[in-house]
């Protein structure tokens, strides 16, 4: 084994026109390990896979993978690789069956070899009885699956999924991890994108927290949970338009801007263990004499982790603090 | 052989087989949605009938047939209108997600370009034959003997595919699907029309006569004229194949270029 991780970016920025999507991210992931890129929208997780996949040069700092740097060694890179895109990137036109074996003629497996690895995919991942329809008939979770099929028809020592469960229903979803669970057993390198904390929870050995194009935090799900320690404090107000005025109450006891929920209005902290600080922040939210539905003190989940280091704009939340 | 060769480096070998795949993927394509494939072949046999029944009468060329006159450029026309087509599907295909996925995997470079205008060359050619099919119900004939005939035809697909690089160039440049065949179109209609393939040229003003005598559609135009109606056919063939050599000469590379240059 080499001690060479399969993943070396460092250094890495990009900017489209004015917005500066990648400025200066560092990433190791270690040969079969699955990294997880866990970030908002728009805080340039695609932009990072795709300079990964020799799709998009970067500005400024260095990308590797399995040592051969993606500007300047991209056919080495790409002989390495498997990518599922954002967005399925597989033939309409053409069956399930022949978008596989088309990727293997691509890959230069010949025809018998292709059309065997076709049919060993299609059963991997459950697409037998769709195998000879044309994909425009497919559901949005079988093109997904296609699309990962497809990027795994060249036995990839390295794969970058890309949100690979975004909006697919729980069982697509399931399948999904299942899949990139075996592939991660069998030793492929994997760097996932995702939203979903718990997908990066449940998938990865290590998280990477991107935001605003930049990594703001690293490490295994449970060092990022300690990380952040303490104790979590949930409080509902009745009326939604309370959020707020509940936020700034207990402010001061919070590590990290409160989070408000505009959809219910429900409120979120981070504060220390100390049950005084606790009862002290109660006391303040109990002077504010408003109904309150509901209050829960809990242990830090990874979305905690999440947003007090990712600044406002999370998907449906928004940071309360002193107003 | 006694031992594994070293795995072929890209190189020739690579190069056709990826044509191959990306030619046979448009052809799936057209032939599954066959639309396209039928407005292109419809096309060229419009334009013999209108112009041979709505100007047939009033448009005077010297000693022959108009038939005779129009049938080869209404040829040359078809496959100057396949340009759109061509700039239109190179747009599709950058525009498609699975551009990502080719471009990801060691696919040989030009492999999709160049299987977009064999496959659009091949399309003129099967829409050509269709053309002269009705042009024979209407009075056209090989004037020049089968050589000449196969020779005329050679040449026009020839120079269509010289042209459909104009048109992956387009589809390059403007990126848009519905732009760039539309852009295409704007090229293709006044190449056409500042031509002889529809008058001759020494009917029109002076200031357009020196326009459509440096076009390279009269040059292919006449070439195939010549050989179709069995008179001298060197000069125009050798400057027909002149300018299509030309075109590719400067289109191939440039294109390739831009391909390459995507993402950078
Ligand atoms: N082609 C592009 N042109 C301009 N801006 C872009 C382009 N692609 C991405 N961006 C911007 O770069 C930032 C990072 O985008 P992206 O990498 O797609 O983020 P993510 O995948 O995490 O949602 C965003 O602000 C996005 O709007
Ligand atoms: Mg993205």
């Amino acid at each position: 084994m080499s001690d060479q991780p399969a993943i070396e970016v460092a250094g890495l920025r990009k900017a489209y026109r004015k917005v500066r999507a990648l400025d200066g991210v560092d990433l190791a992931v270690p040969t079969g390990s699955v990294l997880g890129l866990l970030g908002p929208n728009g805080a340039g997780k695609t932009t990072v896979v795709r300079i990964l996949a020799t799709l998009l040069a970067p500005d400024g700092g260095t990308a590797r993978v399995d040592g051969y740097d993606v500007v300047g060694q991209a056919p080495q890179v790409r002989l390495r690789i498997g990518l599922t895109g954002q967005y399925a990137a597989v033939d309409r036109f053409a069956t399930g069956r022949e978008n596989l074996e088309q990727a293997g003629r691509l890959h230069r497996l010949g025809r018998a070899r292709s059309a065997r690895r076709a049919a060993e995919l299609l059963d991997l991942l459950d697409l037998v009885e769709a195998a000879d329809r044309r994909v425009e008939t497919y559901s949005g979770g079988m093109r997904r699956r296609l699309d990962l099929a497809t990027s795994l028809v060249s036995r990839p020592s390295v794969l970058f999924l890309d949100e690979p469960t975004t909006g697919l229903d729980p069982r697509a979803r399931l399948a999904v991890w299942d899949v990139t669970r075996e592939l991660a057993a069998g030793g492929t390198t994997v760097l996932l994108t995702t939203q979903y904390l718990d997908e990066a929870d449940y998938l990865s050995a290590r998280i990477a927290l991107l935001d605003r194009g930049r990594v703001v935090a690293e490490g295994t799900p449970s060092e990022l949970k300690a990380r952040l320690g303490g104790a979590r404090l949930t409080i509902r107000p009745v009326d939604v338009a309370d959020g707020q005025r509940v936020a700034a109450a207990i402010t001061e006891w919070s590590r990290g801007a409160p989070r408000i929920d505009q959809t219910n209005g429900e409120v979120v902290v981070a504060v220390d263990p100390d049950p005084g600080a606790l009862a002290d922040a109660l006391h303040r939210v109990a002077a504010l004499d408003l109904p309150v539905a509901d209050v829960e003190v809990g242990r830090p989940a990874l979305d905690d982790v999440f947003f007090s280091l990712t600044g406002p704009a999370g998907s449906g939340y928004a940071s309360g603090g002193a107003a | 052989m006694s031992r594994d060769a070293a795995p072929a480096v890209g190189g020739i070998s690579a190069l056709v087989s990826d044509t191959w795949v990306m030619t046979r993927r448009n052809i799936r394509r057209h032939v599954r949605v066959p639309a396209q494939l039928i407005y292109s072949t419809a096309l060229p046999v419009m334009w013999v009938l209108l112009f041979l029944y709505v100007f047939g009468g009033s448009i005077q060329v010297p000693e022959v047939d108009y038939v005779l006159f129009l049938l080869p450029g209404i040829l040359v026309l078809a496959t100057a209108f396949g340009m759109a087509n061509t700039a239109l599907g190179v747009a599709e295909d950058l525009a498609d997600n699975v551009l990502d996925r080719f471009r990801s995997q060691p696919v040989s470079r030009p492999a999709l370009l160049l299987g977009r205008a064999l496959f659009d060359t091949a399309r003129n050619g099967s829409a050509l034959l269709v053309a002269i099919g009705v042009g024979f119900l209407v009075g056209f004939r090989f004037h020049g003997g089968p050589l000449a005939a196969v020779g005329a035809f050679a040449l026009i697909v020839g120079f269509g595919f010289g042209f459909s690089w104009l048109g992956v160039l387009l589809g390059l440049w403007v990126r848009d699907p519905e732009a760039a065949q539309t852009a295409g179109l704007l090229f293709a209609i006044p190449a056409m029309f500042a031509s002889s393939t529809f008058v001759p040229v020494s009917s029109m003003p002076g200031w357009l006569q020196a326009v459509a005598n440096n076009s390279p559609v009269t040059h292919a135009v006449d070439a195939a004229r010549a050989l179709t109606l069995g008179e001298p056919a060197g000069r125009p063939v050798t400057a027909a194949l002149l300018w299509t050599a030309g075109i590719l000469v400067l289109a191939v590379p440039l294109a390739v270029a831009r391909y390459q240059r995507i993402g950078h």
